[in-house]
């Protein structure tokens, strides 16, 4: 699972800009579903045939990053965020745009780091004026952050674990999902990051009786960080809340059914900012029930977001689990 | 033996009026002691002698009046103005049900939804300035025949208990006069070798007002004051001292700002609750102060406080833990039972 | 069904956003009592419908029967309670406050603050935020881990007050008192014929982003609809012109949300039958149903009454009983007329 997460974080797709990743998706789990395409917005829907409930499983392909909306007269792009990016987490980080250049985020002098915003940022692509830079990149073009992942201690670094480690966990899934009376449609959702957009189309075509969202979740076990009940090592979160959802009782209490019967390490998640698909789905049509288990990450949407290698293992057992359960009668 | 703290606790008394709750007292007391009198404050004064000569007079003291607050105008929109009698938070003041007045009549405080704050607003607790009582009255007219200005209130606090602890108004020193009570209620065959005068005394909270009245009027050799006090074991940002705690038994003070207290007492009750094994605990702080502040220079009379520990001890509702509540009586028991020790 | 006595029962029923099985189930039995059907999808909506004489259209009347409160969000040392919101709050109004945890069995508290004599000096001048907030049962930290868990509803320990002059004090009357007015006019229905089928919906997750009504509105695809809400009511410092006044009828709203002409048509019924109304203006749609109703599915048009409410989103919020009887008459009229008004202006 090591190796298929370093290539699955370590490649580009910012929100609006998936292809890469939905390819490198695609292949891994194809020959785990039975029928394999992509939709209109760009959602990757890979399905398990079944007779029994319809279970979306969500997991966003989509990175945080930026577009180049302007290349000023030394040749610096100038950007704008695609998804939360936060101006400070940007500074001097390393970035690769859509067309394969790499850059550098640089920032104007300011007397105060309280005023360094988008206007104040730019990447540097070593161009060595406006004309070289219109040679090497547009206006338009999309990026994303460049760094490779690491092993700390059991624990495990990269950027974009925020959603790629959800994705990992569905296509682990999917391979160790023998049988299941459902029928499963694991998507791999698009631009979540600006706005939930991709899931919401995919749960309106699909009309789902079920969504399970595979997420990231923070944490409160860092030095004054919130209070929140979620630590590194605990097991997967299954959620209660979040912005964009209160999980109806009745799903969470299968989950940690599901989750006592095999004897899973999990943890309650009380999130207490930000959103999932989960939420999309939530509000599909006339509603669909909905819930989400979530890696507890720290660092969330920074190059260097860190998460614990068992919860995700955890989190792979729990949905194989629960995918594998007569859904429509655990759920009445 | 938590009815006479759950009928104190519920009685309106506010500093100045408090006729309701020394009702109660009185009611209770009543047949356990030889006398009970008043003076012109309010106080109520209890004496219970123990029939022998030359016992040591001993005054036992536990304040009536609570903190709330006092109506002081009516708006033409039938909206009542109040200002706060005694140390009030007055950050506890918003969204509140209060009772006002001998016909308790219910009221609202209430303040500006959130939604129509700027976020100036937002930033600072609700002034005095800003808050009003609602009763509903269409105008002052029918504000001020229901509640005329002067006229007092309390939060509006059921008792409650919830397993080993209660929830309730007043603690301070509601816990003080009940335990007092309890100490004067005595069976048949049982005397202390000391002659008590127990004084329930009004408007401690604005001054220690009605304790200065007394001290001409009783000249006791021992004064001990029943209180009830702050419990600081509750999160807090920084470390400091908590004061007393919950569950540790009753709290003796060695000072506050109002009086030191004297090292024979205080040992006597400490060495009593080592050998009866009660648990207790030393108040950790040295701020507030008490009556025994304006009785004990009176020609210097050897004083002592003892308090029930109490969260949350000038809010709308405090906690206290019953065995705490029963730890202080049991310790005050024994410790005026074997007072001879003392001398 | 008295109606002071079903306001108690509505306001003292808990329902957080999330977790509104109580006052669902409450509603339902009313609707069972005065509708031809009711009742709750797997959200814990509530619907009530009661059938017209041509079932010629659908009126969807929305009222949402979740309120304010807080979840357990962790457990600090010594068994004390941190707080996670569900839906908006002053945390000004919070310190002091009594509330009950809905564990395992019911666990009072109170919202604890640091006492005053342990204060240092600028500390009253301070807003403590929801974060350095907590619960405080009195209880020690595993008999509390006995009975309560992570997520477990808190709700603001809640008595409804009669004040003088037929107003009522009590936390959640956003929006029960929108369900009371449902009540109301269904009450008053049974006395009167109507042509359309009318859908009395109890919405849940309104405080959270009018959830609820979204998803019924789009199940139901009514043909007008109806919100019915609180609004805020005249206090001092708060000018006239943001407040309806408490005991001079609904607010009926007038804004972008809201279908002009039907609009237009709700104040000439309560004209013409000499309803005391009153009216707000909201210049963008927001915080009410109306919100998610108006865009469902294919659109549907609005309009709003709300009840005078002093004090919103604190535990004294104070309302007249007299405005919540108006505004079901109102409606009750509205509803007989509907399919001609809207023959004349939606067509």
């Amino acid at each position: 699972m090591k190796a298929l997460m370093k290539k699955v974080v370590e490649t580009f797709g910012p929100s609006g800009r998936e292809d890469a990743i939905r390819q490198v998706l695609l292949e891994e789990i194809k020959p785990h579903v039975d029928r394999i395409f992509t939709d209109n917005m760009g959602n990757l829907h890979a399905v398990r045939e079944g007779k029994g409930a319809r279970i979306m499983v969500a997991a966003h392909m989509d990175e945080i990053g930026f577009v180049v909306t302007h290349i000023d007269e030394k040749g610096f792009l100038r950007i704008s965020p695609v998804g939360g990016v936060a101006p400070v987490r940007c500074l001097y980080q390393r970035v690769l745009l859509e067309n394969g250049i790499k850059g550098v985020v640089g920032v104007e002098s300011v007397k105060n780091t309280n005023e360094i915003d988008f206007t104040k940022l730019y990447v540097d692509i070593g161009a060595r004026d406006e004309k070289e830079a219109r040679e090497m990149a547009d206006e338009g073009l999309f990026g994303a952050f460049l760094n490779e992942m690491n092993e700390m201690n059991g624990l495990v670094t990269a950027k974009s674990l925020d959603d790629r480690v959800g994705c990992v966990i569905a296509v682990e899934a999917a391979r160790q999902l023998k049988k299941s009376p459902n029928e499963i449609h694991f998507v791999f959702t698009v631009q979540e990051e600006v706005g939930l957009r991709g899931a919401t189309a995919a749960a309106f075509n699909i009309e789902p009786d079920l969504g399970i969202a595979l997420d990231v979740t923070g944490t409160g076990d860092t030095p004054d960080s919130p209070k929140m009940p979620m630590k590194l090592r605990e097991g997967v979160a299954v959620k209660i809340k979040d912005n964009s959802l209160l999980v109806p009782r009745r799903v969470k209490d299968f989950f940690i059914r599901v989750a006592e019967k095999n004897k899973i390490k999990y943890q309650p998640e009380i999130l207490t900012f930000g959103g999932t698909d989960a939420g999309a789905i939530n509000l599909s049509r006339s509603g669909v029930l909905a819930g989400c288990l979530s890696i507890p990450t720290r660092y969330i949407h920074s190059v260097s977001e860190t998460a614990a290698l068992s919860d995700i293992e955890e989190a792979v057992k729990l949905l194989v689990k629960i995918l594998e359960s007569d859904v429509k009668k655990e759920l009445e | 033996m938590i009815q006479i703290l759950e009928k104190y606790s519920n009685a309106c008394g506010v500093s100045g009026h408090e006729d309701e709750i020394r009702s109660r007292i009185e009611e209770s007391v009543r047949d356990h002691v030889e006398s009970l009198s008043r003076d012109f404050m309010g106080n109520l004064y209890a004496f219970k002698p123990c029939g022998r000569q030359n016992a040591p007079h001993l005054l036992l003291v536990a304040h009536m009046d609570e903190i709330g607050l006092m109506i002081n105008g009516v708006e033409s929109n039938g909206m009542l103005r109040f200002v706060p009698v005694g140390g009030v938070d007055s950050r506890l003041l918003v969204s509140k049900r209060v009772i006002l007045g001998k016909d308790r009549v219910p009221g609202v405080i209430g303040a500006k939804p959130i939604h129509l704050q700027s976020r100036d607003e937002w930033k600072s607790p609700i002034p005095l300035s800003a808050l009003y009582i609602d009763i509903g009255a269409s105008d002052d007219k029918e504000a001020a025949a229901k509640v005329p200005p002067g006229t007092t209130g309390t939060f509006h606090t059921r008792f409650e208990t919830q397993e080993d602890v209660v929830f309730g108004k007043a603690f301070d020193d509601r816990a003080g006069c009940a335990l007092i009570t309890e100490l004067l209620m005595t069976e048949e065959d049982e005397a202390y070798p000391v002659d008590i005068t127990a004084v329930f005394t009004v408007q401690e909270e604005v001054g220690l007002r009605g304790a200065s009245v007394l001290a001409e009027r009783v000249r006791p050799d021992f004064t001990i004051a029943f209180e009830g006090t702050t419990a600081g074991d509750v999160p807090r940002d920084d470390y400091a001292s908590p004061s007393t705690e919950m569950r540790k038994g009753p709290a003796i003070s060695f000072m506050d700002r109002s009086a030191i207290g004297a090292p024979r007492l205080i040992n006597h009750f400490k060495a009593t609750a080592d050998k009866k094994k009660i648990p207790f605990q030393m108040k950790k702080t040295v701020s507030g102060g008490t009556d025994i502040g304006v009785i004990h220079t009176k020609g210097g009379i050897p004083s002592m406080v003892i308090s029930v520990p109490v969260r949350y001890i000038h809010a709308p509702r405090g906690i206290l833990a019953v065995e705490d509540y029963k730890n202080t009586f049991r310790l005050a028991k024994a410790a005026l039972m074997n007072f001879k020790e003392v001398l | 069904m008295k109606t002071e006595d079903m306001l108690k029962a509505l306001t003292e029923a808990p329902g957080i956003s999330g977790a509104e099985d109580d006052v669902a189930h409450l509603l339902r039995n009313y609707f069972a009592r005065l509708a031809d059907e009711a009742s709750i999808d797997k959200f814990q909506n509530v619907i009530g419908v009661k059938k017209g004489r041509t079932s010629g259209g659908k009126l969807m009347m929305a009222a949402h029967i979740d309120q304010i409160g807080f979840i357990v969000k962790t457990f600090d040392k010594g068994g004390f309670i941190r707080l996670a919101a569900v839906g908006g709050h002053d945390p000004r109004v919070l310190p002091g406050q009594s509330v009950v945890i809905y564990g395992q069995e019911q666990v009072r508290g109170i919202i604890g603050t640091t006492p005053p004599h342990l204060q240092k000096p600028g500390d009253t001048a301070k807003v403590t935020s929801l974060d350095d907030l907590y619960v405080d049962t009195g209880l020690e930290e595993e008999a509390l881990k006995r009975k309560v868990r992570i997520g477990d509803p808190i709700l603001f320990d809640n008595v409804c007050t009669r004040l003088q002059g037929g107003l009522y004090a009590a936390a959640a009357m956003d929006n029960r008192a929108g369900v009371l007015v449902l009540l109301e006019t269904l009450k008053i229905l049974e006395k009167m014929t109507h042509d359309w089928d009318i859908y009395m919906v109890g919405t849940v997750q309104e405080e959270v982003g009018t959830r609820g009504a979204a998803m019924t509105a789009y199940k139901i695809s009514p043909d007008v609809g109806i919100a019915i809400d609180v609004t805020f009511g005249d206090f001092p410092g708060i000018p006239e012109r943001d407040t309806a006044k408490l005991g001079k009828g609904g607010a009926v709203a007038v804004g972008p949300n809201f279908h002009p002409a039907l609009t237009e048509k709700l104040m000439q019924v309560a004209e013409e039958w000499e309803v005391p109304f009153q009216k707000e203006f909201n210049p963008r749609p927001g915080g009410t149903d109306a919100v998610s109703m108006q865009i469902a599915a294919k659109g549907i048009p609005m309009v709003q009454v709300s009840i005078p409410l002093r004090y919103m989103h604190t535990t004294v919020e104070t309302l007249d009983l007299k405005d919540i009887k108006r505004s079901a008459r109102l409606l009750a009229l509205f509803s007989a007329h509907i399919e001609q008004a809207h023959r004349e202006v939606v067509g």
